[in-house]
């Protein structure tokens, strides 16, 4: 039946996906092109929308994928899908953890990993940024294409974010953020 | 009593559960850009949660399979209500993706074409670049500052840049870099301890 096996696909996608959504995208690819749920020119524009719409990679891709292929309820099946390993496997962590959070071998091993995480999120950033600025949204050694726009909006954003920050002694909304990168965005990628 | 207590919880699950549907329909470019989102609403507006905590969920969030946003909704709201607090935390974050994608997919091939709005989420793809250094300096400022956590953040970085500029990564690269982190941590503490021992 088709709503099993998109609940148990996008159940193993998400039991072995490490480092969030954007690693899955090989396994996905593999999965719903070799199930025929969509073809990889399909797949393309399923990625490119989840990338740029709200939420969760992960959540966007799985939805988009189970509503193409079998409807709302198709969507729901591939979305709980996806959700649940990640579910039961932090309710454990997360109760045993707990336990032994005060436990000096347990926090001198979370001594350790917290500055391989915030790197982690650094190089992210870092990639990001190179990408969108130097290679067009591409990876990283794909035809060279430098973004003038991209990195216009971002200076523009940090500075107005950080004269925001120093003038009115209190941090911006991040939500007003948002608005604001999604109006200059409309104006700036339109000119010209 | 008990009835006022068990309306209590009832109210504070569903503030967990409309927080993480707030968090999660402003969460562009997955689970790190969504921390100082995060740091807004559930430490500072609701303070159920310190930044310290904040930390070590997202540590344990990216060390574990699955989007790293639904880790940490998950997690997050374990430690604030119980299992049903991570149970409403987690829809609370899938569900405003979940009904946006379920809309565009009926008409993507028009919605591809149209400018203003692709346009507009062009510019937001942008804002996760500041989101995601904004997570940075947040969570830096919730570690200790010594040699140790520097030259474990320098080298994690760089080795993770060149390991990617020069695409020699694998499936499993972040997992070997958060066993890393754990075994030099575990190690760094056995020197502690033994240190402890010579002086005592």
């Amino acid at each position: 039946m088709i709503y099993w096996e998109l609940f148990y696909t996008f159940f193993l996608i998400g039991l072995f996906t490490f480092g969030g959504g954007y690693a899955m995208i090989p396994m996905i690819e593999e999965q719903t092109i070799s199930r025929g749920w969509a073809t990889a020119s399909e797949l393309q524009d399923f990625i490119a929308i989840s990338e740029i719409t709200p939420g969760p990679f992960a959540i966007n891709i799985s939805t988009f994928i189970g509503s193409q292929t079998a409807g709302v309820l198709g969507a729901i099946c591939s979305t709980l899908g996806v959700i649940l390993p990640s579910f039961i496997i932090i309710l454990i962590v997360a109760f045993i953890l707990e336990k032994f959070i005060k436990n000096r071998w347990v926090e001198g091993a979370l001594d350790g990993v917290k500055p391989i995480v915030i790197a982690l999120i650094l190089s992210t950033a870092f990639f990001f940024f190179v990408q969108l600025v130097f290679f067009g949204g591409n990876s990283v050694g794909s035809d060279f294409s430098f973004d003038l726009k991209s990195l216009t909006l971002l200076i523009l954003l940090a500075g107005i974010y950080i004269l925001y920050n120093k003038t009115q002694k209190k941090r911006m909304n991040i939500i007003l953020l948002l608005v604001l990168a999604a109006i200059l965005g409309m104006l700036i990628y339109s000119v010209g | 009593m008990k009835r006022e207590k068990s309306k209590g919880k009832g109210k504070l699950l569903g503030s967990l559960f409309w927080t993480f549907f707030k968090i999660g329909l402003f969460t562009f470019g997955g689970g790190a850009a969504m921390i100082p989102m995060i740091k807004t609403e559930v430490v500072e507006k609701k303070g159920w949660l310190g930044m310290s905590d904040i930390l070590n969920i997202i540590a344990v969030a990216e060390s574990t399979p699955g989007p790293i946003a639904i880790n940490t909704s998950t997690y997050v709201g374990y430690k604030v209500a119980g299992a049903m607090g991570a149970a409403l935390a987690t829809l609370g974050c899938a569900l405003p993706s979940f009904i946006i994608i379920l809309i565009i997919s009926f008409f993507y091939e028009a919605f591809m074409k149209f400018t203003p709005v692709i346009n507009a989420f062009k510019g937001l793809n942008v804002a996760v670049i500041l989101l995601l250094a904004i997570a940075v300096i947040n969570l830096w400022k919730e570690i200790p500052h010594n040699a140790f956590t520097l030259v474990l953040f320098i080298v994690g970085f760089i080795s993770y840049v060149l390991l990617s500029w020069f695409n020699l990564t694998f499936r499993f690269i972040s997992l070997v870099f958060i066993l890393f982190g754990l075994v030099i941590g575990i190690l760094f503490e056995a020197y502690k301890v033994s240190k402890e021992k010579k002086k005592a």
